[in-house]
């Protein structure tokens, strides 16, 4: 059942997520793309320039995205939406509940450290395995690839100025 | 004003504001929780902040539902994290209507021929100031190399990792630190 099966996937992308909204882009991703193939790879690049440029965080937007495009209808969008903060919900408030004990906790602060360089890695994956035929069509998307890395990286402009301006050279060149 | 209701649009108003994620939402809710409204004080906000990004999940829905609970307990958190997502929601919700319908629109196709290539480079910008505070050594930086080798190549759910992740660092601490 697809509800089932969407609630399921959420509330693992939602449990498993560490490092914020890039390192979600990776588990969304195996989840959504390679393992259900709910949506292709082209698509899912064009959910994340969409998240970029509207407000609230990726996460919730994806889930959002994703959930109707699954199912056709807006029950979707809130079932994927919901089971992606459950965890959240379940582990925030048991911290609240431990908060003293939490706040200095060496066993969680030893695993955090064996995560954070896969969190690395599940970014780098995510770039990488986005570099299809049907978001690099030609020479041209990797001027723009380029031009768009050094304009954030070193000219530190905005992410949401980097996509419009994006938007305006596909429109030329294409 | 009700101070379910206070709650609800405070954080919605945060939710329908900020541009550009988590990251982006967090000066904005210290703005309207701290400074503005006195919910929390500021070293309380920092340690919230400091749990919120070390606990799984969203960021922004995290410190929704810390902030909430601690107002209100359960139906405050609820709220806060309602409040929170219900902007993008809405307005995801509509783009997701619509959208498809305009996907095979020859001038909206151009467009996102050259935004597509854009997003990929804006997902590996973060990865080399991440790189420099994740502080690497040797031995360390073989787990980022490793982990996207096991994605890429063999498909890997990235949730393994996670879990292998953690499992090293455990037992890192374990064996040395102890």
């Amino acid at each position: 059942m697809i509800y089932l099966q969407l609630f399921i996937t959420f509330f693992k992308i939602g449990l498993f997520t560490f490092g914020g909204g890039y390192a979600m882009i990776s588990l969304i991703q195996n989840e959504v793309v390679v393992t259900h193939q709910w949506v292709d790879a082209s698509t899912f690049t064009d959910i994340i320039a969409i998240s970029q440029m509207t407000p609230g965080p990726l996460g919730i937007n994806s889930a959002t995205y994703i959930g109707y495009s699954v199912t056709g209808n807006m029950w979707g969008s809130l079932i994927a939406t919901f089971a992606v903060c459950l965890p959240s919900f379940i582990i925030i408030l048991l911290i609240a509940l431990l908060y003293k004990q939490f706040k200095k906790n060496k066993w969680f602060d030893a695993a955090l450290s064996g995560i954070k360089p896969v969190v690395l890695g599940l970014i780098a994956s995510a770039a990488i395995l986005l570099v299809t035929p049907d978001n690099f069509v030609d020479w041209k998307s990797w001027v723009l690839f380029v031009a768009a890395f050094a304009a954030t990286q070193w000219g530190k402009q905005s992410p949401i100025l980097i996509i419009i301006l994006g938007g305006i050279a596909g429109y030329i060149l294409y | 004003m009700n101070i379910y209701l206070e709650i609800f649009t405070t954080f919605s108003k945060i939710g329908a504001f900020t541009i550009g994620g988590g990251y982006a939402m967090i000066p904005v809710i210290q703005k309207e929780i701290v400074d503005k409204r006195a919910w929390v004080n500021n070293e309380e906000f920092m340690d919230m902040l400091a749990i919120s990004q070390s606990a799984p999940g969203i960021l922004a829905i995290n410190i929704s539902i810390f902030i909430g609970q601690r107002l209100r307990g359960i139906k405050g958190s609820i709220i806060a994290a309602i409040g929170t997502a219900l902007p993008s929601f809405v307005m995801i919700l509509l783009i997701a209507m619509f959208f498809n319908n305009f996907r095979d629109n020859e001038i909206v196709n151009r467009v996102f021929m050259g935004i597509r290539p854009v997003v990929v480079a804006l997902i590996a910008v973060p990865l080399i100031s991440l790189s420099k505070s994740t502080n690497l050594n040797k031995y360390t930086s073989f787990i980022p190399a490793i982990s996207v080798l096991l994605i890429v190549m063999l498909g890997i759910s990235p949730v393994y990792l996670i879990i292998a992740g953690a499992v090293l660092g455990l037992f890192y601490f374990y064996l040395i630190k102890r």
